[in-house]
């Protein structure tokens, strides 16, 4: 594995916690990897399994979703639909050959800036230790070119 | 040219099947004594499964001499891809019939693993295998009658369209005989759909399922069919199925539902769908009666085999399309 090695990660936010809280990490001028790519949503509950299979298959060596702790999110219950999810995303993501580590849920508040910092540092970590996820050429497809087959 | 003004000249029809288990032929005759109206309209040049054939006769043809070729089953051999091109040469329009075509069907499952890993298993360590001297299939072979060739065995299953260019697709493990008269009635009478399309409808198997639907929805657990006694009445999925039904295409008339089968997904995404095991993953997980992460992980986990519920029929076409491939070199 290259050492120059730098992962990319998605973070999937919702915009009234965990977006928040990244903005208080910045303006309260706390350090953390540049690895992070933040994505802003309404809700935990919008990120729909869609998104992060698409991050990866476009690219992303891991995912982060982030939301409101349970109870506070600002639609009611759109975090607990992402809560349910989860369990069934990761064995699927699994199926699929993705390290679990690759993914991780989290809720942060907008109060938790240096939650958000740890989060974020801690999983750059875990995902630099599993290298790149390499998920285009892993699963190129090429369609043989027109060659001769079996006799009729 | 004379006789043209007497009477319409019939469609000239080609059937063929790729890594298919025959059941799309099978739905053809499903049409019962309607196989006669397909005969009045159309000559059926080519069906392998009814009619013997060989390969140069299909070489002979003249480019777009076939006006419709129905061709069923995945593409993962180099057998499979050589005929889907030259009937592609030789048919005005091609249709991808059945799942298999349309989207890789259940041989596209095998996208979880590669050719090394299905080699390994099937001629090395299922049960059932002797070959202690580890041969595996050769595509030339040398004997001293001659050389002998088989098709080589590609790595990934493709649908129709990810190796030929198609213009319908006709979805159905197997197509039911109303979706087989649907799509041999809009060939028949010109009356098709922008190409590109799926002839079909664009509402889900939910929609035409008559069970009863609660407004507070909540699985408890996810079972198996053979599990449980399963309620006529009552939604599949509140009863904790794993059912299709409303991430899948109808057009079935909700066939599966209708005898307390849930859907299995084989009518393939809703039009627009990004991917059908997100839709599918969301709307089973979403419901789940779980307020808390460990008591969401005891019942969610309870699913058994989430990519195969999700992508059954569907894997090749899905947005990560298979399996990663072992890191290496
Ligand atoms: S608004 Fe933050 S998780 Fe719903």
């Amino acid at each position: 594995m290259s050492h120059e090695f730098e992962p990319r990660i998605v973070v999937l936010c919702c915009n009234w916690c965990t977006y928040a809280g990244a903005d208080l990490a910045g303006t309260s001028r706390m350090k953390y990897a540049p690895n992070v790519r933040l994505v802003r949503v309404m809700c935990s509950g919008r990120v729909d399994p869609s998104f992060v299979l698409r991050a990866f298959q476009d690219g992303a060596d891991g995912v982060l979703i982030a939301g409101c702790h349970p109870g506070d999110c600002h639609y009611i219950n759109g975090n607990l639909k992402t809560l349910r999810r989860y369990p069934a995303l990761e064995t699927l993501i699994a199926q699929f050959g993705i390290e679990p580590d690759r993914m991780r849920l989290e809720w942060i508040s907008a109060a938790e800036g240096d939650v958000f910092v740890h989060v974020v540092n801690e999983m750059t970590e875990q995902v630099r230790a599993l290298g790149p996820l390499d998920w285009k050429r892993r699963t190129a497809m090429t369609v043989p070119a027109a060659e001769s087959h079996t006799a009729g | 040219m004379g006789e043209e003004l007497k009477a319409p000249k019939k469609i000239q029809l080609a059937m063929y099947w790729a890594a298919s288990c025959g059941g799309c032929d099978m739905a053809v005759l499903d049409v019962n004594e309607k196989i006669l109206d397909i005969a009045a309209v159309a000559d059926i040049r080519l069906w392998p499964i009814a009619m013997d054939y060989k390969y140069k006769d299909i070489e002979k043809w003249a480019d777009g001499e076939i006006d419709v070729c129905l061709f069923n089953g995945a593409v993962r051999n180099s057998e499979q891809l050589h005929l889907a091109r030259l009937l592609r040469q030789k048919s005005k329009v091609m249709v991808a019939f059945g799942s298999c075509a349309s989207f890789g069907g259940i041989p596209g499952l095998a996208n979880l693993h590669c050719k090394k890993t299905i080699f390994e298993a099937v001629y090395g360590y299922t049960a059932s295998t002797v070959n202690p001297e580890g041969t595996t299939p050769q595509t030339h072979t040398h004997v001293p009658e001659g050389d002998l060739h088989i098709p080589e065995f590609f790595d990934d299953v493709y649908s129709l369209a990810q190796v030929i260019p198609v213009e319908y697709y006709v979805p159905g493990c197997p197509p039911t005989p109303e979706t087989v008269m649907t799509a041999v009635n809009a060939i028949a009478t010109g009356n098709l759909p922008p190409v590109g399309s799926t002839i079909g409808i664009s509402k889900a198997v939910c929609d035409e399922c008559k069970r009863t639907k609660s407004d507070k929805p909540g699985i408890v657990e996810f079972h198996r069919p053979q599990e449980i006694f399963v309620d006529a009445e009552k939604c599949l999925l509140e009863q904790g199925l794993t059912c299709m039904g409303s991430a899948t295409r109808g057009g079935c008339g909700s066939l599966c539902p209708g005898v307390n089968m849930p859907c299995r997904g084989c009518y393939g995404p809703m039009p627009n769908s990004l991917d059908v095991g997100a839709d599918a993953l969301s709307a089973m997980t979403s419901i789940v009666d779980a307020a808390e992460e460990g008591d969401a992980r005891a019942k969610v986990g309870k699913m058994v085999d989430p990519l195969g519920t999700f992508y059954r029929f569907t894997l090749p076409v899905s947005m990560l399309r298979r399996a990663a491939r072992p890191l290496q070199g």
